[in-house]
């Protein structure tokens, strides 16, 4: 635990695997962007791992003020205590006021134990976050410019807001896909600060034998149309013509939960809360019925077109386009329509 | 090569099968209407376990915090052959976040001497945190290893774990006392047995028998709720039927790491989630009003 800070900088944790950022962590410097300004302070990522200071630049360009930057053989590879014991080191050291985290399996793994360490607040899969005031209930002390930690919660049910007033600093952890990545500025430059951490060879607990990372076969994040499919769907046969129509269309199957569970398809192209969460121009949902946990995944997409045979369907509440209607019907007329106009 | 392994499960509401009813007016959620379920993935934890102890002997003890109606899992436990079950039940646990969740369990853990294996769930379907296992790990001082997905290899001195990181794998090796958290895919867990069901329907842990005893006598007799009490425990005890339950005296618990003072995080707002209006575009499922759709989406650039 640190006190309270309100000098300190807005931090996010810079997750590089393998010496390539990830995504999430960029998309957490546009949001940590907009928290640093209004709160005045500098905006910084803290980057750890082994011969990686060349990923500074990049941090810079999304905009990042500093780097704090700590090289160490013994993160070479992640590890979960390695890892969190020179976070730490760097947290006491520089008292930020916010960490936030992307809500990878990694920072999933990270974040609980640096909390755990600090004792500190930590809220888990943050959907937005803001700054704000807070004023406890029971002693009517008002906490000013607070980090405002906003999830949805109870599967989804509800959406909560948290915060932690009194225990820095105030951590986070936020889906991917749900803040939008920056466009880099590389005119946009700033300070790596190089620091030391002490660790031993009694901190490496855990042994790693093999790894294996494979590129997802599916881009849902990338696609700018998505044509996604739900229980309603039936089949993997009838996964077959939306696949016909994101091909027409040039984008991408994607599927509910309901349709992966079902062996429809594979759960690389999972939309949703325990999906992808993705934000295209145009999402085609089909035979989705709209749970939640799904609209969680892709309710931020610039245009929705729902197709379902029951009209009440929740899809169509965040609907933009609703056809009524079997999608064996709908989906040839709109393959026939995009083709004819191609 | 025998193991001393603790598994922690939760009772938790089902969140997959919530209806109206079960949001208050005032947004807030009405637990008392929902179905309490054993957290899915603490099922498998409990099979990890089990399915360890077949293979290189061994104890298996549960642990749960929770209301006293969370010995509902406690039993479920016992019928899939748990050696051991014990109830963390205290009034001033209640309002825990995962922080001082996970320092109360630390001090439980702490209980049970020479535990070699701390399973956990991955994630619990109330909060989808995955926050209380990493951190009870680094509570006791333990390696961790999440998303635990196979058990490769056990010897004395290691087990060599494959975990699944959604895109891709690790496999690690650590040498116990050490915590890992268990996905959904590790395992199939057991039916309850019906010979153990027989036999552990009837345990009950302390409080429940207090309920019992209430019903039975109204809540001013509480000579006779005692004395009921002492008598249907002592019975049960005998039987080895009573289900073991502590408070934060018992696992020697600082109260001001505890419940609402010991957790950092409070609640700033709940909102529940309505769906508002339906002021979307309705389009006939016919060839023409499809083609002007169509032609209305590659008009406004979301098309081509």
């Amino acid at each position: 635990m640190i006190e309270v800070n309100r000098n300190g900088d807005v931090w996010v944790f810079a997750q590089q695997d393998n010496g390539k950022l990830n995504d999430v962590s960029l998309e957490l410097l546009s949001k940590g962007r907009e928290l640093a300004d209004q709160l005045k302070v500098p905006l910084a990522a803290a980057l750890l791992g082994q011969d990686v200071e060349p990923l500074a630049q990049s941090l810079f360009h999304h905009g990042a003020d500093k780097v704090y930057l700590a090289e160490h053989n013994l993160l070479e590879t992640y590890q979960a205590n390695t890892y969190a014991k020179a976070l730490c080191e760097l947290i006491t050291r520089h008292k930020p006021q916010i960490v936030i985290y992307g809500a990878t399996p990694r920072g999933r793994d990270l974040a609980p134990r640096v909390a755990s360490a600090m004792k500190a607040g930590l809220t888990a899969d943050c959907t937005d976050l803001d700054i704000g005031d807070n004023t406890d209930p029971s002693t009517k002390v008002t906490h000013k410019n607070l980090l405002l930690q906003i999830r949805p919660a109870f599967g989804g049910n509800i959406i909560a807001t948290i915060v932690n007033y009194d225990r820095w600093p105030q951590m986070a952890t936020v889906r991917a896909g749900v803040m939008p990545m920056p466009t880099p500025d590389t005119s946009r430059n700033g300070s790596v600060v190089k620091e030391k951490v002490e660790l031993e060879l009694a901190d490496v607990l855990i042994q790693v034998i093999e790894k294996s990372q494979r590129e997802k076969r599916v881009n849902l994040k990338g696609s700018r149309i998505i044509v996604s499919g739900g229980a309603g769907v039936g089949s993997p046969e009838g996964f077959g013509l939306l696949r016909e129509l994101a091909n027409a269309l040039g984008g991408e199957v994607g599927a509910s939960r309901a349709a992966v569970d079902s062996g429809f398809i594979d759960k690389d192209h999972q939309v949703g809360q325990t999906g992808t969460t993705v934000r295209p121009a145009l999402y085609i949902a089909v035979g989705i019925s709209g749970a939640i946990q799904h609209r969680a995944g892709m309710q931020e997409s610039a245009k929705v077109l729902a197709v379902n045979t029951d009209p009440d369907a929740p899809i169509f509440s965040i609907a933009h386009y609703g056809i009524v209607g079997d999608y064996r019907e709908v989906v040839p007329k709109l393959i026939k329509a995009v083709k004819a106009r191609a | 090569m025998a193991f001393n392994s603790v598994v922690l499960v939760k009772q938790v509401p089902d969140t997959k099968n919530i209806t109206g009813q079960a949001m208050l007016d005032d947004g807030t959620v009405n637990r008392a209407a929902l179905p309490a379920i054993f957290n899915p993935e603490d099922l498998n934890a409990l099979e990890a376990a089990l399915a360890l102890r077949q293979l290189c002997g061994g104890s298996v003890s549960v642990m749960t915090m929770g209301p006293p109606s969370a010995c509902e899992v406690l039993r479920e436990c016992l019928y899939r052959g748990a050696d051991r079950v014990i109830l963390i039940t205290d009034r001033r646990a209640a309002a825990s976040d995962t922080l001082s969740t996970s320092y109360i369990l630390s001090c439980a853990v702490r209980q049970i001497p020479d535990v070699q294996l701390v399973f956990c769930g991955r994630q619990a379907i109330d909060g989808d945190t995955a926050q209380v296992g990493p951190q009870l790990a680094e509570k006791l001082n333990l390696p961790q290893v999440t998303y635990v997905e196979e058990l490769i290899e056990a010897s004395d001195s290691s087990l060599t774990l494959r975990r699944n990181l959604g895109d891709g794998y690790e496999i690690v090796k650590a040498s116990p006392p050490l915590l890992m958290t268990i996905v959904d895919t590790a395992n199939t867990p057991r039916p309850p047995a019906a010979r153990k069901m027989l036999r552990y329907k009837r345990a009950r842990g302390k409080t429940e028998l207090q309920k019992e005893a209430t019903e039975q006598y109204g809540k001013d007799a509480k000579e006779d709720i005692d004395r009921y009490v002492q008598q249907r425990s002592d019975q049960l005890s005998a039987k080895g039927l009573l289900i073991e339950q502590w408070d934060l005296d018992t696992v020697k618990a600082d109260v001001t790491r505890c419940g609402r003072s010991g957790s950092p995080t409070k609640v700033h707002r709940i909102q529940s989630v309505v769906l508002t209006g339906t002021d979307h575009k309705r389009i006939e499922p016919t060839a023409q009003a499809i083609g002007e759709l169509v032609h209305e989406l590659i008009e406004d650039h979301t098309v081509g």
